[in-house]
């Protein structure tokens, strides 16, 4: 021990130039973690928040209690889902690389995270998402052409051109508006799931959250309200390692299990392979039907690796070792669900490339169709004027003042150039006196 | 009724009307709530509706957010509005702006209660006055009454509207009307005409402001604890001032504000908040802006000092009515400058 206190700064295991090094990610063998029954207290089951559900083991093969025993059709659609996912986050990386869309964010390497746990739930739960769940609107359904368009800011945009890329929402299909402020989803989908139990309602929310905002202090409220009111809510803490520079440890993640801070609540945490889509399936059903039975939340840590940039303005070679992807222990989930469909004669290396290649064509077919809607600097625009609507739910008379004169200064634009003529001074209605 | 009681009747009706009403804060429940507003409001509609919650802010409103998405009408009480802060985030990137991110397909009716202002030797955290860091939000509506009568009819109309309110009760003036006198004893609501509540339903709109006192001197534009201090501070400058209670702070009724400026060609602005990017800045650009050739006088604005609330200087520090008063004389004057800038 030293003398005196000095500040701990964490430092990440290996930084641009270093060989990359997982050893500090504790893996337990697939299959070895019990499973609990549903009623269990929670204070009996603490190794599940420490040690690794995992159910696909070094064979491809999926063994042990947490096997949810899927069928293959069911596996094969997951399967879609997930390499849709990669192909559409492919297909916008490029868009924005040549300047159609102003900013995206991939989830590579996360897929299972968002297609596996949207497979488990019904219709009617309620998802919270973080800004790397896509997989959760590729699952319930959603054109992807309304995803794109939104990204596009064009006509069609969900968001009426008010929101950056991947803000995305979707009443119909159940999935809340994705905040750019990290963390407040959290607390908010623990409300929305203490309303579904006020009213005695079945169904259920879940919420994601990063392990980086999970610092930030909605994660402890939404833990602290789920815990006391019992709300039936599946609080989801994707670890995948790297908050944009800044890795794991530094959301608190060096000693001790992101999971084990559950325990604390008294609620019951699970640690998962979070590219094992047959463990995350597992624990997220295990966890919807003890939420649904009345016994209250779960947080599921899922382990996982950012395996591309944080965001197109980011460039992960500045301060991780370039081909870390590479070397994490998990695996890819794509890979993983493809090797275990094929050992189980499902699936096969030529149906896979078939598959990828009509999905590409999908993704390029739909991006052909938004970009008919208008782009931010080409084709049909959005009325500017709109974007005063919905910031009440009544126009309030200054906001239509307001508009009003921005119409006037368009309609200006268009005949002679000018924004600024006389007659477009803002009148006041209070005239001069006389004399 | 006082203020109290006119509060915990505008919950209880609203409670009894519409089964979606939820009130939730720290201490509401069981125990009523530290200034009383939800007495027994738990033993008449069970703990599922009136619910006590973790001493956590941010807490209260994201969960509040959330039940009102799901169908709910969420009254959350902030114990005080200096224990706002922690939710800051939630009212002003989440709560204001839910409408308006998802292009309508989300919204979430919240409303917000909290005691705010001084005067009840509560220190810089028991006194603040945040109301002007709320009306610089789009998207929320922000109330203020200054009577029992309003403070029930404001409040059932912000549980009814669709759009999320922040509600500030000067708590001040929970028990009866204050004039600015600390030593003068405590007046009851009772002696009040605007004591005066009917136990049923009813509302009164947001987005009016009303005229307390006509006049036609000089125009005074208060709200809250001030309308009553405003009124004692025009019997000491003996002026025959309008005085005008702005209620509801955002959205503003313009028209009632200039239509009496313009009558007076004179305007006063008084709030207990601090001065600097206060609330009084927007009364006074936007009474210039509209009233400009009907001014006689600069426009004059009395606020607390840019200080936070002094425990030991409270009344050194308050907007009293000897300074109203001076600024009335000196906007009656056409002087320059009514306060020392």
């Amino acid at each position: 021990m030293a003398q005196r206190s000095r500040l701990h700064v964490p430092h990440p295991p290996a930084r641009p130039g270093d060989k990359p090094d997982f050893r500090y990610v504790q893996i337990s063998p697939a299959g070895a973690v019990p499973r609990p029954e549903i009623t269990t207290p929670a204070r009996e089951m603490e190794r599940l928040a420490i040690e690794m559900v995992r159910v696909l083991d070094e064979q491809h093969t999926a063994v042990g209690p947490w096997h949810p025993h899927l069928e293959p059709e069911d596996l094969q659609v997951g399967l879609r889902h997930m390499l849709l996912n990669r192909v559409f986050d492919d297909r916008m990386q490029r868009m924005q690389r040549q300047g159609k869309i102003s900013f995206y964010m991939k989830s590579t390497g996360e897929e299972a995270v968002s297609v596996a746990q949207a497979m488990a739930l019904q219709p009617g739960d309620m998802f919270f998402p973080s800004y790397r769940n896509q997989g959760l609107q590729i699952v319930r359904g959603r054109n992807l052409v309304d995803l794109m368009c939104q990204c596009l800011s064009n006509t069609r945009d969900m968001c009426k051109g008010r929101q950056m890329p991947i803000m995305y929402h979707w009443g119909r299909g159940n999935i809340f508006s994705i905040s750019g402020n990290l963390g407040t989803q959290f607390p908010q989908a623990v409300g929305w799931a203490m309303a579904a139990a006020h009213k005695g309602e079945d169904h259920i929310a879940a919420s994601w959250i990063g392990e980086g905002a999970s610092a930030e202090a909605d994660f402890h409220h939404a833990m602290t309200f789920a815990e006391v009111y019992r709300a039936p809510v599946i609080l989801n803490l994707v670890n995948n390692q790297w908050a944009i520079s800044t890795f794991q440890g530094f959301a608190g993640g060096e000693h001790r299990s992101f999971a084990a801070r559950a325990l604390g609540y008294g609620m019951p945490g699970i640690r998962v392979d979070g590219n094992d889509f047959l463990a995350v399936h597992a624990v997220t059903q295990w966890a919807a039907e003890r939420a649904r039975k009345g016994g209250g939340p779960t947080l599921i840590e899922l382990v996982t690796y950012r395996a591309a940039a944080h965001s197109t303005s980011d460039d992960p070679a500045r301060y991780r070792p370039r081909d870390e992807w590479k070397s994490w222990p998990l695996g890819d989930p794509i890979e993983r669900l493809r090797e275990h469909l094929i050992a189980l004669g499902e699936w096969s290396q030529e149906r896979h490339a078939a598959l990828e290649k009509e999905l590409e064509a999908h993704v390029a077919a739909c991006w052909k169709e938004a970009m008919s809607y208008g782009t931010l600097t080409d084709g049909p625009k959005l009325d500017p004027a709109t974007m005063f609507d919905d910031v009440y739910a009544k126009i309030p008379p200054h906001l239509e003042r307001q508009r009003a004169q921005l119409q006037a200064m368009g309609e200006a634009r268009s005949s002679d150039g000018s924004g600024d003529r006389e007659d477009l001074q803002r009148e006041t209605r209070f005239a001069a006196k006389e004399g | 009724m006082n203020m109290v009681q006119a509060l915990n009747s505008a919950m209880d009706i609203m409670l009894d009307r519409d089964p979606r009403v939820v009130i939730m804060g720290e201490d509401v429940g069981f125990f009523g709530g530290v200034f009383r507003c939800t007495d027994g409001l738990q033993r008449k509609y069970g703990e599922q509706r009136v619910l006590d919650t973790p001493v956590a802010e941010g807490g209260i409103v994201a969960a509040a957010i959330g039940m009102g998405v799901n169908g709910l009408k969420p009254v959350a009480e902030i114990q005080f509005a200096d224990y706002i802060y922690p939710a800051f985030d939630q009212v002003v990137s989440e709560l204001a702006r839910l409408r308006y991110r998802t292009a309508g397909e989300f919204s979430s009716a919240v409303t917000i209660r909290s005691p705010c202002g001084g005067g009840i030797r509560g220190g810089q955290t028991h006194s603040q006055s945040p109301e002007g860091i709320f009306t610089h939000v789009c998207g929320i509506k922000v109330v203020m009454p200054s009577n029992p009568y309003d403070a029930k009819g404001l409040l059932i109309s912000s549980i009814e509207d669709d759009d999320p309110v922040v509600f500030f009760e000067p708590k001040r003036i929970y028990n009866g009307p204050f004039d600015g006198d600390p030593n003068k004893p405590a007046v009851p609501w009772s002696s009040h005409p605007k004591g005066e509540v009917p136990d049923g339903y009813y509302t009164e709109p947001i987005g009016k402001a009303v005229v307390t006192r006509p006049g036609s001197d000089v125009t005074v534009l208060a709200y809250g604890t001030m309308v009553h201090v405003a009124e004692a501070a025009v019997r000491l400058a003996g002026v025959d001032a309008e005085i005008i209670d702005v209620r509801t702070l955002a959205p503003l009724d313009v028209d009632t504000l200039c239509t009496s400026v313009c009558k007076t060609g004179r305007c006063v602005v008084v709030h207990e908040a601090t001065r600097f990017s206060g609330y009084g800045a927007e009364l006074v650009a936007t009474v210039q802006e509209e009233c400009f050739w009907h001014l006689e006088a600069p426009i004059q604005r009395v606020t607390g000092w840019d200080t936070p609330y002094p425990h030991a200087f409270e009344w050194e520090y308050f907007p009293g009515p000897q300074r109203i008063a001076a600024a009335l004389q000196a906007a009656m004057q056409g002087a320059s400058v009514g306060e020392p800038r």
